[in-house]
């Protein structure tokens, strides 16, 4: 793999910009692979990365039904904070945000992390009390929070109406380091660094069955042929239940659809990333101008990756309020991905009834934030058989009651 | 968007008209049952890519409780039916077979539940 410099950019534009290679290589899938991924995402695509940079397995496929990242790693409003209430999921998010610091120097790829912050509104008197918990939870937990006056939160972000009628912003929880990052390139840096390893990378490839034998995976069939492997890891967001049945497991899960929309591009007003929970409406600005805006989920199972109109209205009238001046902008797109939600709306990484056969999925709204910190308890898991991150993730817990009692899918209750 | 026939008062609702109630037919364990059973009761979902039974409340109309039959991957609705049946009606199971061939749906016909 060539390297991505300031002298290979100077190198190309001296030679009309002919040496690029591609980022990743597209081969036939072999007939063995030690580890297959089902699902090449954020999550799928990081898995792989830590297995071979961690534990140096690189005789690894990626599988993937569409195309590299095409899934919720495209379609998400690409927000990444840590401010979670409880330890295990405070520990695995702040492992990701962590991971989001270093990513571009680390995957030689610009991911175009921007710690811009993260404001969480409180907007009645218990998320107040709600988010004071957390910031001092997030104290103990080693995550730098804390919380914030209106008067600074109107120091943050200018265009914010304090004194809404129905809800005033009262405070709020504000993490620092947190902020976004551009997802396509999180995908395909984690793609170019696995490809650079020896993994194949195999796209438009489906897996229409998971063989076993005798209680334990032998491997996958697929739209390009059967392949053996010794473990596989599914890691396939809305689609788990799908696969998991594949195996002969069933999950304690639901699929449902989550819409997020861009503005017109305007000129820069916010530097902040601004979530609204009460109200069920978050905001950011990208880099182009847009003005990124997500919702909430429907309330019913949907696998067409497109949303119900009436949410859109939902979404946009809470931000109203809060920011007079989305009412003059013009929406320009909106979009829809299907986000697994578990019964305690924690994500499950945990081993399977089936033997070596891994899966990670169920979170939900709040999937892309995690990809390095899940990519990295995923691959130990399955390299080693255990994770410290991954221990109160079990798939067990609804069984044994120990459920982590937050929304981690996001700070709403969705 | 979404419309659903409430088969109690007849009104064509529309998605906000109704909240919806997850999962359909599911048996409800009590006191003395075992753990697992417990566990699937409150926690395992069907969760199909297809055919899917589910609950729905006409919530902003005659409040009523009534079961609907829905494609997850194309959002076509088969039909609604009555919330006093703990399985899916015959006529509601014809009208699934007449535009899915072949389908069945497997958990009753395999009597797993």
């Amino acid at each position: 793999m060539k390297r991505y410099s300031v002298f290979a950019v100077a190198r190309e534009a001296l030679r009309y910009h002919t040496g690029w290679e591609r980022a990743w290589r597209s081969p036939e899938p072999k007939r063995h692979y030690d580890v297959v991924i089902v699902g090449a995402g954020g999550h799928g695509l990081a898995t792989a990365y830590y297995l071979g940079k961690n534990f140096g397995i690189t005789n690894v496929a990626i599988i993937e039904k569409g195309w590299l990242g095409g899934g919720n790693t495209g379609r998400n409003t690409t927000i990444i904070r840590s401010n979670y209430l409880q330890d295990p999921s405070a520990a695995i998010y702040e492992k990701a945000r962590s991971l989001y610091e270093t990513m571009s120097q680390d995957l030689n790829y610009n991911v175009m992390f921007s710690p811009r912050g993260v404001i969480m509104l409180a907007q009645t008197e218990h998320e107040i009390r709600g988010y004071k918990r957390t910031a001092h939870a997030n104290q103990q937990q080693g995550v730098q929070t804390e919380w914030i006056t209106p008067e600074r939160v109107k120091e943050i972000v200018p265009i914010i109406n304090l004194h809404g009628p129905r809800y005033p912003v009262l405070g709020g929880l504000y993490q620092e380091r947190g902020g976004t990052a551009r997802h396509d390139a999180v995908a395909w840096g984690y793609a170019r660094a696995c490809s650079d390893m020896g993994m194949d990378i195999i796209q438009k490839c489906e897996v229409t069955g998971v063989r076993t034998e005798n209680g334990r995976t032998v491997g996958v069939d697929t739209t390009k042929g059967p392949i053996d492997c010794d473990k596989i890891g599914m890691i396939v967001a809305g689609n788990a239940s799908v696969l998991s049945e594949m195996a002969g497991f069933r999950l304690p899960m639901e699929s449902v659809a989550l819409q997020a929309m861009v503005s017109e591009p305007i000129k820069p007003c916010m530097d902040v990333v601004v979530m609204a929970n009460t109200v069920h409406g978050y905001m950011s600005q990208s880099d182009k101008g847009e003005m990124v805006i997500g919702g909430g989920t429907d309330g019913f199972n949907n696998y067409t990756q497109r949303g119900s109109f009436h949410h859109i209205e939902e979404t946009v009238r809470a931000l109203v309020e809060t920011f007079p001046m989305v009412s003059r902008l013009k929406m320009l797109r909106q979009w829809g991905g299907i986000v697994d939600v578990t019964g305690d709306r924690s994500p499950i990484i945990s081993k399977t009834p089936v033997q070596n056969c891994f899966i990670n999925c169920g979170w939900g709204t709040g999937g892309f934030k995690s990809i390095p910190g899940s990519g990295w308890a995923m691959a130990e898991l399955m390299a080693t058989g255990h994770s410290p991150l991954t221990e109160e993730f079990s798939i067990n817990r609804f069984k044994e009651g120990k459920f982590i009692d937050e929304s981690v899918a996001a700070g709403v209750a969705h | 968007m979404l419309i659903l026939e409430c088969p109690y008062c007849g009104v064509k609702a529309e998605e906000t008209e109704l909240a919806a109630g997850g999962e359909a037919h599911l048996k409800r364990y009590g006191p003395g049952s075992s753990d697992d059973e417990f566990h699937d009761y409150l926690f395992m979902r069907e969760n199909p890519k297809g055919v899917h039974f589910e609950r729905w409340r006409h919530a902003n109309g005659c409040g009523k409780w009534f079961h609907a039959a829905r494609c997850t991957m194309t959002l076509e609705v088969f039909g609604t039916y009555t919330a006093q049946t703990s399985v899916p009606t015959q006529e509601i199971l014809d009208k699934i077979a007449a535009k899915r061939p072949g389908w069945t749906w497997r958990e009753f016909a395999d009597g797993k539940k």
